[in-house]
């Protein structure tokens, strides 16, 4: 055993790259809510990016390392501590047996997470660590992390600290800024040409009901072009229109099918945005076609595989 | 017949491929266009999700795009009739114990569809219905269509708590729960079959495209089979 639990926080998640190829059992795929985030941590401790880490929403993770350990943290800011001594994020840091380390609450940004060198020891289900809560699958027992739980890590050897490059983080504080892009598709073209026109120049805020499985909108409604639709497919990011005419993103944890009409879905670099917003921030949208999104996707691999993490003397 | 479908994009990894109607042909047609794009597309694709009448294809879009997926749909169907026949649609029949204590909603079912219970009964286990999805929950699969006489809508509030095993219905649809969660369904009976176990092999007895149908079993026989009541 090589970390303790001491508190898991709000919401603690074992997650991976997530869960593909099983929806025919009906099962979602899970997975990080900020992707980029999760391979930085990964990569400033030397794992593979699709190693299991700690999802952390919220902050307030406290743990105790009951091994020398190595960690890197990433995503929201939040304060950051060793005892007493705050510790920089999206950098690695090496701990003795016996450190603990606290998330103090978020201040900019909603989900960390806790990449530890080696990685975490864990049995896959259906071929991944992520855990789904509703589903009870992936992590320990398909459930958050409990207080008092220990976890293992694999065997590391001792290297030096890294960090991410300043330029290579997201900045949390802008994370609304920017318009989200959604790749038209889906019954896009059932919805009237007013409403299509509203919902691309509206605000919407964040409500508060937003979690892993999906974040719900609020502003003007609009009126779903087609009202009885059978249930079909749903895939990462898929906008759709209730009947309350509140826009909804579905994230990492949708459901897998569906009967709500969909103007097309978000890009996945946008939704990692969306899910690091807060309740009560404002939201707007521009559409792209499948094309763009395909360069804007390949433009975004290219220079993060070319950011490559600085040494910490 | 590739003029007869549409493909449509759905999102930055994903086509969604509609038929002009539910119906048997269009499940064999889904499971065709599926085994074929298994095999061209190899590792960029990256699932796929039959439902009633559409295919939604997901796609690993640093190795494919949307050209090529498209382009292997539509020869998935045009050389479709050549191919060797792929797996024959399994059949399943489903043990259920209707009941007041089983089935909270039966009463009220009857009462809708103007006939006893036990006409409710019968019908219910006198049709081979099709998997048209599976979703919602792993293992949850949407079975239809069930007698018109039967139809009835979903609870205006759904219940917090369905039991595991829950024969339910709604509209034209039949479903069974695979574990117990929140559920909108009219509840007529209990099934002792599991629907859903990690671990085993296969982990969920139909797959989309199958047959299945209910048989009436007595209460001893549902406990029996290692069913609970709740």
């Amino acid at each position: 055993m090589s970390l303790r639990i001491i508190r898991p926080g709000v919401l603690a998640l074992i997650q991976d790259a997530g869960r593909l190829g099983q929806h025919h059992l009906g099962m979602t795929t899970g997975g990080p809510l900020d992707p980029l985030a999760m391979r930085w941590a990964n990569r400033l401790v030397h794992n593979p990016t699709t190693s299991s880490v700690i999802e952390i929403t919220g902050g307030g993770l406290e743990f105790e390392a009951t091994a020398d350990l190595t960690i890197a943290v990433t995503g929201a800011e939040l304060p950051l501590r060793r005892g007493d001594q705050p510790l920089p994020l999206w950098q690695s840091h090496h701990l003795r047996a016996g450190d603990s380390i606290a998330f103090g609450t978020c201040q900019q940004g909603l989900r960390s997470y806790l990449a530890l060198a080696g990685g975490l020891i864990l049995t896959p289900q259906f071929g991944s660590t992520a855990t789904v809560v509703r589903e009870a699958i992936g992590g320990t027992d398909g459930r958050p992390l409990q207080a008092g739980q220990h976890l293992s890590v694999g065997a590391s050897e001792h290297r030096r600290c890294l960090r991410t490059p300043k330029l290579a983080r997201p900045d949390y504080r802008r994370c609304a800024e920017q318009p989200l892009r959604l790749v038209i598709g889906y019954q896009w073209a059932e919805f009237s040409p007013a409403d299509r026109a509203r919902f691309l120049s509206d605000t919407y805020q964040v409500t508060e009901r937003c979690d892993r499985m999906g974040y719900r909108l609020h502003g003007t409604p609009l009126r779903a072009g087609s009202q009885t639709m059978l249930s079909e497919g749903i895939c990462h990011g898929a906008l759709q229109i209730p009947g309350d005419g509140q826009p909804i993103v579905l994230l990492a944890d949708r459901q897998t099918i569906g009967g709500y009409p969909k103007l097309g879905s978000v890009l996945s670099l946008d939704c990692a945005r969306l899910a690091q917003c807060a309740p009560g921030s404002a939201v707007h949208f521009t559409a792209i076609d499948m094309q763009t999104a395909h360069q804007i996707l390949h433009l975004a691999r290219y220079r993060e595989l070319s950011m490559k993490p600085e040494v910490v003397h | 017949m590739a003029e007869t479908l549409r493909i449509q994009d759905a999102g930055e990894d994903a086509l969604i491929v509609y038929w002009p109607a539910v119906s048997t042909q269009t499940l064999l047609a889904q499971r065709r266009v599926a085994a074929a794009l298994r095999r061209q597309l190899g590792l960029s694709l990256i699932d796929l999700v039959p439902s009633y009448n559409s295919l939604l294809v997901l796609f690993d879009p640093f190795s494919s795009d949307a050209f090529a997926v498209r382009m292997a749909i539509r020869q998935s169907l045009s050389d479709g009739k050549n191919e060797a026949p792929y797996a024959k649609p399994a059949s399943l029949t489903l043990p259920a114990y209707y009941s007041h204590e089983s089935g909270p909603d039966l009463d009220r079912v009857a009462k809708h569809a103007g006939l006893s219970v036990e006409e409710v009964i019968e019908r219910h286990c006198s049709v081979d219905y099709r998997v048209y999805a599976v979703g919602f929950a792993p293992g949850f699969a949407y079975l239809g269509d069930i007698d018109p006489q039967l139809a009835i809508p979903r609870l205006e509030t759904p219940r917090a708590r369905v039991p595991r095993g829950a024969v339910a219905i709604a509209d034209r649809q039949t479903a069974v729960y695979p574990a117990a969660s929140p559920g909108g369904w009219n509840l007529i009976g209990l099934c002792p079959t599991s629907l859903f176990t990690p671990g085993e092999e296969p982990c969920m007895p139909f797959a989309v495209g199958d047959c299945v149908r209910f048989r009436a079993i007595s209460r001893d026989e549902y406990l029996q089979s290692g069913g609970a009541l709740p």
